[in-house]
């Protein structure tokens, strides 16, 4: 150690200030910067060097803080994304770039992201597309797609100024500023100081029984402050999110059921957990099943769920039976897909705090309602006793509407009455969420001779893993969306989740939808190439129309935009086959593709209510509040919600508070999932604008058309050339508000799954340009060009942001993902997309309106990643003559289809 | 829990006597190694140790410091010989991880896929272990002994790699699943040196497709005298007995005997032929 810093401490230069922080020199550097220097910054995304977020500069060249011992930046200069974007005229133009491109969505990668994009440009280094990729390539981002990065890096150097504007402009985050300044707190970030620790103990193997050994005896030999097993759940010791399918236990008793799961938690300050011995339990390995082939001989998961069904799901229409035998043309296929990991960049992180006979829980979450209820449910307290304060969240797909850590750091602060922080590691994340579900389908299609869909049969079968969670939502969904947005006149659909001892399968963007749409346009192409018909004009001739009966029967008389889709693309089209036509006509190593694929998915839950609420009101100062509870995950709720609460209320943007999320000030704006927030909670905000307009109007006594200026203590109402100041008088709340619900129109489905399940769907059409590498399998991709109906687009940008995200965790469905429970819990075995591995997407937005969405605007989340696998598998088939039928399309699998096809050398 | 961070060898060596401390260099692999675990409590760290960083050249050959960064050896001035090293630095992990990994790292730690092997081992690298009794050279391909494991003595310290002068160029392809941060499927490297059309001599190498990285010493005795053309289909042609793929989460064994041929083709075509900038092929 040098002789600079105390013994025990160690002195380094951050962001511009010499400090001096106690810390042992071998931790991480990560550590100490966040925990000893307060720079919180830094993320932590997986502790491995795989994720970059916790990307600094030392002594200017960025490096992961993570794998630096914290004494060798002793002496150093250490540059954060705060101190950069505080002190560097450079990095603050990057930062507004940042804003002004929407590169950051949640904002957990955009530290790393910065971090490295400054360290190119201080470089000198011309600034092209693939310099930045270099440079930025040991970053991993979820959300973005990474295209609008790479944008915003490229026009760094520029100050233009952000966007304005209601409805249809392209503004900037509201919420952006604190993401790209390193301001922002995500579920980690906000722990106390002196919070005490979690640390988790889970299963080693598949299925197993345990004992535990004297476990008083080990917390005193420990220090540790408490020991949490299932006898200390003073409620019920089970969790879920659908109603009757409550069945996971905080922690297991007696037996276990998949690698990872809890069975104790041990509480202490980090120095007692870092020395602890070994936890006192001995295990005994039990037969497992990891698929559903044995499950329904294996033994049972849960007792009441015979052949460890858990459920079926079940759609038909007219009679697929019959019209099959008659169909001019069949075609069939059996297709597979893994476990996908949501691979967010934030892992799972909760601290709780007792507050009097209440416990408060801050945690990244989708859902704090559910959240709220859960907790209680688990600590035998009332509802109203549990108050979530979500913080920023880094990602969520659909896994953080579960239940994670906040159980243990509830009970653990309740009963020790201290503050008590966990953050998940990154190999406890991916071994112990939700994944999306693996998936068997054995489709078959039938046509007439004029190339209409005459039939379709669909039997898919889902590991749902362990326990429920979202399994049974697959099982329902999946029936209702598996024929695709076509017309398919005789329909049947069956589908079955199946218990198996895995992480439980969940929700994750599609729910079982994009594993259905690989089967059915892949085997769309195959049944095209028996027609002879171009594979475009095919699904055109076959897509749903306004006033066609969906499989379900329900009849949309506006809005369906999906031929619009397939119009807007037709020039991609054809210019992209004659291209690819051209380069094979003189190359043989490499041969390009081109494929199409489509999708469609209904916003909100399926046939059963679920309502948004959004409160605004404007206090006697005259700030104007909206408690805006729909959890912006990084897809942008808050800035898409305060455009429409702006516009229905007809004030500037600018002039809202944006206030929540937090269960105790923000009604109940549902869960963010479903691509529900845009359309229902749009419209709760929608009504919420309009009932505090007429309100407003009728205190000034204007009519409808009059303008609303708030000013300080007062609102001017402008009308036809006379203007009418309304004083707001004190009072404690607020002198003005309102609060509104939505809740979608839909019915109940009958006995064949016919009825009205969603009062919207979005569609979604994209083009995959590719090359492939014949001779390794290898695939690179091109371009994509992605059509999306999305009913009007609150904000173009945001639009986009979601398009290029969905179609990049697509391409990782398609091409690389693929948990494997006990071999990929890490992110270098478990391999998401790179900046190097998104190509250039081109959205074409349609904005075909909307009989129920605010404004015309339907939800967009789920549909982006929808057809881009089946796009690129097509894109493959095209390419090579092969097909790849089983997931993930690596290279290896890739060149086994080529040999089997006999196309390659 | 004592970092030491000696700026003489001597001084290093001392610390590392008695097998209580480790050493560290980038920390790239002991870090994350530790699985979210605490560090050793004593460590010594070997980047500040003076004459173990950089590259330099003498009248035999090239001398490269072992804690020298992937980003120094990028970034170094060498002739084309040194091609398919500059190309694997490139794609060691991210620019993070070659700024501060270092190349005895990458070696000690011994990982069958470890990018700088393969390339290392075409430009016949020997590895400079020091100790307090003195010094020993070893041949690259001696010193790794199996998967995480080498000659590497207790309390020895990898000081340089010592690369021979030679006339020739290299070449280095990666194949993995993704862009950037990916473990290889497979990886080749070759030195080519040319005269006319025809191939004086060729020195190839292959990563992740065995327990340590492998020379094919037979295909490199048969190439010579041939045509590139010819080498091309000779190395599609071979059956790679030093080889024995495993079948694993990135890929399995056929696939990779398979795509080694094809790479080896390329690489041979790659280092005879361009002086282009090597393109990544995965």
């Amino acid at each position: 150690m040098s002789l600079d810093a105390p013994q025990g401490h160690i002195g380094f230069t951050l962001n511009g200030a010499e400090i001096t922080v106690p810390a042992d020199p071998t931790a991480r550097l990560s550590e100490v910067l966040r925990e000893r220097a307060g720079a919180r910054d830094v993320k932590v995304g997986c502790n491995a060097g795989d994720c970059g977020a916790c990307t600094v500069l030392l002594d200017g060249a960025p490096v992961c803080a993570c794998m630096i011992a914290a004494g060798q930046a002793q002496g150093c200069e250490i540059e954060t994304q705060a101190g950069l974007v505080a002190r560097d005229r450079d990095a603050e133009r990057l930062a507004q770039s940042f804003q002004r491109h929407q590169a950051a969505q949640c904002g957990i990668c955009t530290p790393g992201m910065m971090v490295s994009a400054v360290a190119l440009l201080r470089s000198g280094e011309a600034l092209t597309e693939d310099s930045v990729s270099d440079a930025l390539g040991g970053v991993l981002c979820r959300c973005t797609g990474y295209r609008k990065i790479i944008a915003a890096v490229l026009d760094a150097s520029t100050t233009a100024p952000l966007a304005e504007g209601g409805i249809g402009a392209p503004i900037a985050r509201l919420d952006g500023w604190p993401k790209v300044n390193g301001s922002e707190r995500f579920g980690d970030d906000v722990a106390p100081a002196d919070a005490l620790t979690v640390q988790v103990i889970r299963a080693p193997f598949h299925r197993a029984s345990f004992r535990f050994g004297d476990l008083e005896a080990f917390r005193k030999e420990n220090a540790l402050e408490l020991i949490l097993t299932a006898q200390n759940v003073p409620g019920e010791n089970r969790f879920g999110v659908i109603p009757g399918f409550e069945d996971q236990p905080v922690f297991a008793e007696g037996e276990t059921r998949f690698r990872g799961e809890a069975v104790a938690a041990v509480i202490g300050n980090r120095e007692a957990l870092a020395a602890m011995g070994r936890f006192p339990v001995t295990w005994e390995e039990l037969p497992s099943v990891l698929t559903p082939e044995g499950a329904d001989t294996a033994a049972l998961l849960h007792e009441d769920r015979a052949a460890n069904v858990m459920c079926r799901g079940y759609v038909a229409r007219g009679n697929a039976a019959e019209a099959m035998g008659r169909a001019a043309h069949v075609v069939s296929g059996d297709f597979s897909t893994g476990f996908i990991e949501h691979g967010y960049i934030e892992p799972e992180a909760a601290s709780a705090r007792r507050v009097g006979d209440r416990i408060e829980v801050q945690c990244c979450t989708q859902a704090p309602f559910m959240n709220r209820d859960g907790i209680a449910g688990i600590m035998g307290l009332a509802p109203e006793q549990v108050r979530i304060l979500p913080t920023a969240t880094g990602g969520g797909f659909g896994s953080k509407l579960d239940l994670t850590a906040q159980p243990y750091v509830a009970l653990a602060a309740w009963i020790l009455n201290r503050p008590v922080r966990l953050a998940y590691t990154r190999t406890e994340s991916i071994a112990t969420s939700t994944k999306r579900h693996p998936s068997q389908v054995h489709m078959e299609i039938g046509a007439d001779a004029e190339g209409r869909i005459s039939a379709v049969r669909f039997d898919g079968v889902f590991n749902t893993g362990a326990y429920a969670s979202w399994g049974p939502t697959v099982a329902n969904r999946v029936p209702i969306h598996a024929s695709g947005p076509y017309k398919t006149p005789n329909y049947e659909a069956k589908s079955a989740g199946i218990h198996t001892n895995t992480a439980p399968a969940g929700a994750f963007r599609g729910f079982g939808v994009p594993q259905s749409a690989v089967a059915q346009e892949q085997l769309y192409d195959l049944l095209a190439e028996k027609l002879n018909m171009d594979r475009l004009a095919f699904r055109r001739l076959n897509c749903l129309g306004n006033g066609d009966p969906t499989v379900t029967g329900q009849v949309f008389e506006t809005g369906m935009g999906i031929d619009a889709c397939f119009d807007a693309l037709k020039p991609h089209w054809d210019k992209a086959l004659a291209e690819a036509e051209a380069f094979n006509a003189t190359n043989t190593a490499k041969k390009r593709g081109v494929g199409i694929a489509a999708g469609w998915y209904g916003c909100g839950n399926t046939s059963i209510s679920n309502p948004s609420t959004i409160r605004a009101g404007i206090t006697p100062e005259g700030t104007l509040c909206l408690h805006q509870g729909a959890v912006d995950i990084g897809q942008g709720a808050n800035t898409v919600i305060a455009q429409i609460f702006a516009e229905a209320l007809g004030v500037p943007v600018g002039q809202i508070t944006i206030l929540g999320p937090d269960t105790d000030i923000t009604p109940d704006a549902g869960k963010t999932s479903a691509s529900r927030q845009t359309y229902i909670s749009g419209n709760a905000a929608r009504l919420c604008g309009a009932a505090l307009r007429a309100k407003i109007l009728r205190l000034g006594n204007v009519s409808e058309e009059a303008t609303i200026t708030l000013e300080d203590g007062g609102i001017t109402l402008s009308d036809a050339g006379t203007t009418v100041r309304v004083e707001l008088e004190p009072s404690e709340g607020y002198a003005i508000e309102a609060v509104e619900s939505y809740d979608p129109p839909t019915t109940p489905l009958d006995e064949n799954g016919q009825g009205d399940p969603y009062a919207v769907f979005g569609t979604a059409a994209q083009i995959c340009e590719l090359e492939v590498d014949m001779a390794l399998g290898t695939v690179r991709l091109l371009r994509i060009v992605a059509a999306h109906d999305v009913g009007r687009a609150i904000n173009p940008l945001l639009v986009e942001g979601q398009i290029e995200g969905g179609v990049a965790q697509g391409i990782g469905l398609a091409l690389m993902e693929e948990f494997l429970p006990g071999r990929t819990e890490n992110l270098h075995d478990y391999l998401i997309p790179t900046i190097g591995d998104v190509p250039p997407i081109e959205s074409l937005v349609i904005e075909s309106g909307d009989a129920h969405g605010p404004y015309g605007a339907k939800g967009l989340g789920e549909h982006c990643l929808i057809p881009t696998a089946p796009a690129v598998l097509n894109a493959i088939a095209h390419a090579t003559g092969a097909r790849v039928h089983h997931l993930p399309a690596t290279p290896d699998t890739v060149r086994a289809a080529i040999r089997a096809a006999g196309t390659g050398t | 829990m004592p970092l030491h961070r000696p700026e003489s060898l001597s001084a290093a060596l001392e610390l590392l006597q008695g097998g209580r401390a480790v050493a560290l260099a980038g920390g790239t692999d002991l870090y994350p190694a530790l699985r979210d675990g605490t560090p050793p409590p004593e460590m010594v760290d070997l980047t500040r140790v003076d004459g173990l960083r950089g590259i330099s050249r003498s009248e035999t050959g090239w001398r490269i410091g072992g804690a020298t960064t992937w980003t120094q050896v990028l970034k170094a001035d060498l002739p084309p010989l040194f091609n398919g090293l500059k190309a694997a630095a490139r794609e060691v992990g991210s620019v993070q991880i070659q700024n501060t990994g270092t190349v005895a790292g990458n070696l000690c730690n011994a990982s069958p896929a470890a990018d700088g092997v393969p390339a290392l081992l075409a430009l016949d690298a020997e590895v400079e272990l020091a100790a307090p009794s003195g010094t020993r050279r070893m041949p690259l391909g001696d010193f790794i002994t199996g998967p995480r494991a080498t000659h590497l003595a207790p309390g020895e310290i990898l000081t340089a790699l010592l690369i021979p002068e030679a006339d020739g160029r290299g070449a280095f392809f990666k194949l993995g699943a993704r862009r950037y941060l990916v473990i290889s499927i497979a990886m080749v490297s070759a030195v080519v040196e040319t005269e006319g059309d025809a191939i004086k001599s060729a020195r190839l190498a292959v990563g992740a497709c065995s327990p340590v990285a492998r020379r094919l010493p037979a295909l490199e005795a048969a190439l010579a005298g041939k045509t590139i053309s010819q080498a091309g289909q000779a190395a599609l042609t071979y059956d790679y007995p030093e080889l024995s793929p495993i079948d694993d989460v990135r890929a399995g064994a056929g696939y990779r005997r398979e795509a080694v041929a094809t790479l080896v083709a390329r690489a041979i075509g790659q280092a005879a032929l361009t002086d282009k900038e090597v393109p990544h092929v995965a």
